[in-house]
């Protein structure tokens, strides 16, 4: 059964710090900030950080940079390559998840609120545990599977429109922003896929390459692990790369539907 | 090795609601409210086959503040459910994923369920005795 509200270790604090901007800035903005210390016994809290804007870059992930190096060395968060390519800042920005490095600041009115990816366990601040998520990837295998042999003096050619069925798809980095803005995925972690681990599946099921498409659909059949998608679309509206997962997952039920008969 | 064990972060408290997610919960609640619906509906059939005296007490029942707002209530959750159902068969072909399509057809179905349900109290208030 679903679990609605927080467990008792995981409710917010309402008595954050605040860290004040320095004196004689003028364009200042509130960053709320989600904190959790592992070494301390204490729950989650909302820190405040004032950050002077007019010495900060536009982006999220500028504030959060801004933030560790100059106000408060101990925010946690992870972050790689600063252009939405490598999924690492992935977090939940104004009540929506996203990279923080192509979130812009001036797109969230009032206080920039920042939080972990929502339903997930956090190791600290805006770490999140993706062990489960990353398993899931792994359960559809995600390779190419053949049985025949390759031939011998090519590569396994493709035609330009089969090619253009994965382009999309491919184009995921697994920040795992779908997976867990879906409340289905939030209620269902153990036993449902989740959009990211099924746009994987959906990848390598219509790969004109790939032969193992029947094992592939065969694992997916099951009241958990597909049909848990009630078609919500959170996932689709928080792609970072624009992808559409929930229309992957409505094309793999079709698929489902359609060998049936 | 952690302190104590991890904490859940923040989710339904937190996420933002959208016309995706507003409009999935609404079809669960108008899906619910409609089988809440059937009792008070067999109530009203069993009162018809209970002679004079148990309809009027019914009809007045259904007749009052409290029934009438169930009655429109559920005016509006049958169609709405019906509309939404209807882009859910949509989904189920593949078709209506892209964003413009998605938000045009749920609003769609909200203003939709808005205006069957007045047109429908409309009707009954010029037909009604």
């Amino acid at each position: 059964m679903a679990e609605f509200s927080l467990p008792a270790n995981s409710k917010v604090r309402k008595d954050g710090r605040v860290f004040k901007a320095p004196a004689g800035a003028t364009n200042i903005r509130v960053f709320k900030i989600y904190r959790f210390d592992p070494d301390l016994a204490e729950n989650p809290r909302l820190d405040s950080y004032e950050v002077d804007m007019d010495a900060c870059g536009p982006m999220v992930l500028d504030a959060l940079i801004k933030i560790k190096n100059e106000i408060d060395p101990t925010l946690s968060f992870r972050r790689s390559c600063r252009e939405g390519i490598c999924g690492s800042c992935a977090m939940n920005i104004d009540g929506k998840n996203g990279l923080a490095c192509v979130s812009a600041c001036a797109d969230v009115k009032q206080d920039v609120k920042i939080y972990p990816l929502p339903h997930m366990p956090v190791i600290k601040d805006l770490v999140p545990d993706l062990t489960n998520f990353y398993a899931q990837y792994a359960s559809i295998k995600p390779w190419l599977q053949t049985r025949t042999p390759a031939p011998p003096d090519s590569e396994r050619m493709q035609t330009k429109e089969d090619q253009e069925k994965v382009d999309r798809p491919s184009a995921c980095i697994l920040c795992a922003c779908c997976s867990t803005s879906c409340p289905s995925y939030w209620w269902n972690s153990d036993r449902y896929l989740g959009p990211a681990a099924l746009l994987a599946a959906y990848r390598w099921i219509v790969d004109s390459r790939d032969e193992a498409a029947g094992e592939r659909l065969d694992y997916l059949e099951d009241p958990f692990r597909l049909y848990r998608c009630h078609t919500i679309m959170n996932c689709t509206e928080a792609c970072p790369k624009d992808l559409n997962p929930a229309k992957a997952i409505g094309e793999i039920k079709q698929m489902m539907a359609h060998r049936r008969h | 090795m952690p302190v104590r064990p991890r904490p859940t972060s923040p989710h339904l408290q937190i996420y933002r609601w959208q016309i995706g997610n507003s409009l999935s919960i609404l079809h669960r609640l108008t899906g619910v409210a409609l089988a809440l619906g059937l009792p008070a509906l067999c109530y009203w059939l069993v009162s018809l086959a209970g002679g004079e005296q148990a309809y009027a007490a019914a009809a007045k029942l259904l007749a009052g503040p409290v029934g009438l707002l169930g009655l429109v209530g559920w005016t509006f959750a049958f169609f709405y459910h019906l509309l939404n159902g209807v882009r859910h068969l949509f989904w189920d072909v593949g078709r209506g994923f892209e964003r413009t399509q998605r938000h045009a057809s749920g609003w769609f179905a909200v203003l939709g369920a808005v205006v069957s349900t007045l047109s429908v109290w409309a009707l009954i208030r010029h037909f009604a005795p």
